[in-house]
């Protein structure tokens, strides 16, 4: 009796479990080959069974053994978190705005990092380890500060109010930025290699410091996704169906700022990764953020580790800036994507 | 062209002839008032320098009068670069007003026709390969602007334009050239670095006349353009179909918008750099003054010309031993106002 008075069950669409299954499953298996090749490749090139040694029986005083696990391991287990907090906070960004050109950094977080960079290579913070806590801060206080305009106003933080707010102080933000590098060549010398975005030269203390936020976000990540579901049909609609909209947007604001802060803290804004990976992603499994969020974080972190190991590959033996791989390699491939009949689901 | 049935609150019809048009109440006061306000401060501007000119004096030389040392200062020093801000400030805004109705996006800007990151990489390669003093580098930043929003366009191309795919291959493409910008600045030495990097800012210091000649004569053409497409505008804001459905050739009538905002927006680059927060902030302040459905075109273009002015007067006033470029303060004035304009509003604002 019960089941006859369940409503009908929806006909499958293309996109139904099954194959959004594969597609997580597929992902699954191109992060870890990723991670494999991120610890076999480089200046010197080990075969997989050597990493394996490297990594199960570390024998100490073995070149491989060193090389996996003092220098390879911990920049892999960086563009891992890095990359699945970028992938996984560019599906909630582009949910919350509903905008398919936000990227993660777009509600203050990438400029408020850049700022709070240079006050520290003002202030003479040494190395680029030294800049994440300056990076962090910065991200917290100015995305706060987006979210706090966009509430503040009648009406809430719609998407559009979120999206506006954010370039606008975005813009102010990075004024200050320029302005600060505009008068000191030294800063400058030492910033430019901070925007274009690396994994290189990250001690291994760098992962340790940024993972807890990254894992906390993510979780809050996985967590608003039926209700980002709920809110894609419009706030009103939303409302009506027993969403609680503002605790919504703020849940998700706070996950993308722990996400994007984390990141860019450890790496430097790498933010076309956010932008681009959730449309692959959508491409995959629908507008549905229960499978677009895990989906996106893990094509994120996939797409950064190979990034990152083509970037130690083509000028061996010295390396490109992870970021301008992303863009060079990635922009043409998210280009055909975008080209495909039935490549991009929009928002 | 589309027969507004019912003509909406707070709209006036105008007749020309067989064309007709309604004209907000608001529109034609808040387009009045920034053009008077952008006079004065271009007459004010003129004035402010190492020699000072009183208002009355500036505005007597700009009609035929004055002694000569003041007609020298005006007319041959200042006036170039205060007309490079006004024209630069509204090409850029017309465009930018352009651009985000047809996107039907908000956050779009001349930015994501690639416009502004080719004309970037053209000129921070020139300026890296040749120096600075290299005469090419406004042709390199028109030539490298043109030819990356050619390509957006092609790349978008799939049986017509859709406005959605444009802007996403607009970012693709755009990232492409901005990694070569990034990949030119972390290879240049640092002296050349901090070159670019003040192209890279928007300046229109040391505009001269030979700059502003060809930027006035493409406002000159592109501007009647750029409002006369707003008459397919009005209908672009819609779906696709209900854009067909109005009448609009949808193909065409977009490749005139998207090259009428390229245009605007190569000629502005070319002349002063990305002076980028421009093309985004202004069309939105400018459709919160007037209130609507999508961005004033006119009345941008007229608010692009005192933003950019008034943000040059300030850059040049403000710190007396070394001038900001005018891109920053753009930003750092534009930006605290539409978060004001945002805050106060109570009005539901889509595009």
């Amino acid at each position: 009796m019960a089941a006859t008075l369940r409503p009908a069950r929806p006909a499958r669409s293309k996109r139904s479990g099954p194959r959004r299954g594969t597609a997580l499953a597929a992902l699954a298996t191109a992060v870890a080959a990723a991670v494999v090749l991120s610890l076999a490749v480089g200046a010197q090139t080990l075969s997989p069974a050597e990493v394996w040694h490297a990594v199960v029986a570390p024998e100490p005083g073995a070149q491989a053994t060193a090389i996996v696990r003092d220098l390879r391991l911990p920049r892999t287990i960086l563009g891992l978190l890095v990359g699945l907090a970028l992938g996984a906070a560019g599906a909630l960004t582009q949910g919350h705005t509903r905008n398919p050109i936000a990227d993660p950094g777009l509600l203050g977080i990438s400029a408020g990092a850049a700022f709070a960079v240079v006050i520290g290579i003002q202030l003479g913070a040494d190395a680029l380890t030294g800049y994440v806590w300056f990076a962090f801060a910065g991200a917290l206080l100015a995305s706060v500060l987006v979210f706090g305009i966009a509430a503040g106003r009648q009406g809430g933080p719609t998407p559009v109010a979120l999206a506006l707010a954010g370039m606008a102080i975005s813009s102010l933000l990075s004024a200050f930025t320029q302005s600060i590098l505009l008068a000191d060549d030294a800063s400058l010398n030492v910033f430019r290699f901070w925007v274009v975005g690396s994994l290189s030269g990250r001690d291994t203390g760098v992962a340790a410091q940024v993972s807890p936020f990254i894992v906390a976000g993510l979780l809050l990540a996985l967590f608003n996704a039926p209700a980002l579901n709920a809110l894609g049909l419009g706030e009103d609609v939303a409302r009506a169906l027993g969403q609680r909209v503002f605790a919504a947007r703020a849940v998700g604001v706070a996950a993308i700022v722990l996400l994007t802060g984390a990141a860019t803290a450890a790496c430097g804004p790498i933010g076309f990764l956010g932008l681009v990976v959730p449309h692959a992603a959508r491409a995959l499994t629908g507008p549905d953020h229960r499978w677009l969020i895990p989906c996106s974080a893990l094509a994120g972190a996939a797409v950064l580790l190979a990034a990152d190991v083509l970037g130690r590959v083509v000028v061996r033996p010295a390396e490109l800036q992870t970021g301008i791989v992303l863009a060079a390699v990635g922009a043409p491939f998210f280009i055909a994507l975008v080209r495909r009949r039935r490549g991009v689901v929009k928002l | 062209m589309t027969a507004l049935l019912v003509r909406p609150a707070g709209r006036r019809l105008v007749r020309a002839g067989r064309l007709s048009t309604t004209v907000s109440a608001r529109s034609v006061v808040v387009g009045a008032a920034g053009l008077a306000a952008t006079a004065a401060v271009a007459v004010v501007s003129i004035g402010q320098g190492s020699f000072t000119i009183a208002p009355a004096d500036v505005v007597d030389v700009l009609l035929g009068g004055g002694t000569g040392a003041q007609r020298l200062v005006v007319l041959d020093l200042r006036l170039p670069r205060i007309l490079t801000a006004l024209l630069v400030g509204a090409a850029l805004a017309a465009s930018g007003a352009l651009t985000q109705t047809f996107t039907r996006n908000p956050l779009a800007s001349p930015d994501v026709l690639g416009v502004t990151n080719g004309a970037s990489l053209g000129a921070v390669a020139v300026i890296v390969l040749a120096g600075p003093a290299s005469g090419a580098v406004p042709l390199a930043a028109l030539a490298g602007g043109l030819v990356a929003a050619t390509l957006v366009y092609l790349l978008a191309w799939r049986r017509g334009i859709d406005g959605y795919r444009l802007v996403l291959v607009g970012l693709g493409v755009g990232e492409i050239v901005q990694s070569g910008v990034s990949w030119f600045l972390v290879r240049a030495e640092i002296v050349d670095a901090a070159r670019a990097t003040v192209w890279l800012n928007g300046s229109v210091a040391g505009a001269d006349w030979a700059q502003v000649r060809p930027l006035a004569a493409a406002l000159a053409v592109l501007l009647p353009v750029a409002v006369a497409t707003s008459f397919t505008l009005q209908a672009l804001q819609f779906d696709d179909d209900v854009t067909r459905s109005l009448g609009v050739r949808l193909q065409p009538a977009r490749l005139a918008v998207v090259l009428t905002a390229v245009a605007l927006a190569a000629a502005a680059v070319s002349a002063a750099g990305p002076v980028e927060f421009v093309a985004f902030v202004v069309p939105q302040i400018a459709l919160r003054l007037c209130g609507g459905s999508r961005p004033p075109v006119l009345v941008s273009a007229i608010l692009g010309a005192l933003l950019v002015s008034a943000a040059d007067l300030a850059a040049r006033t403000t710190l007396p031993d070394r001038e900001l470029p005018v891109g920053l303060v753009t930003a750092i004035v534009g930006a605290p106002y539409l978060l004001w304009l945002l805050v106060r509003t109570n009005r539901r604002v889509s595009a």
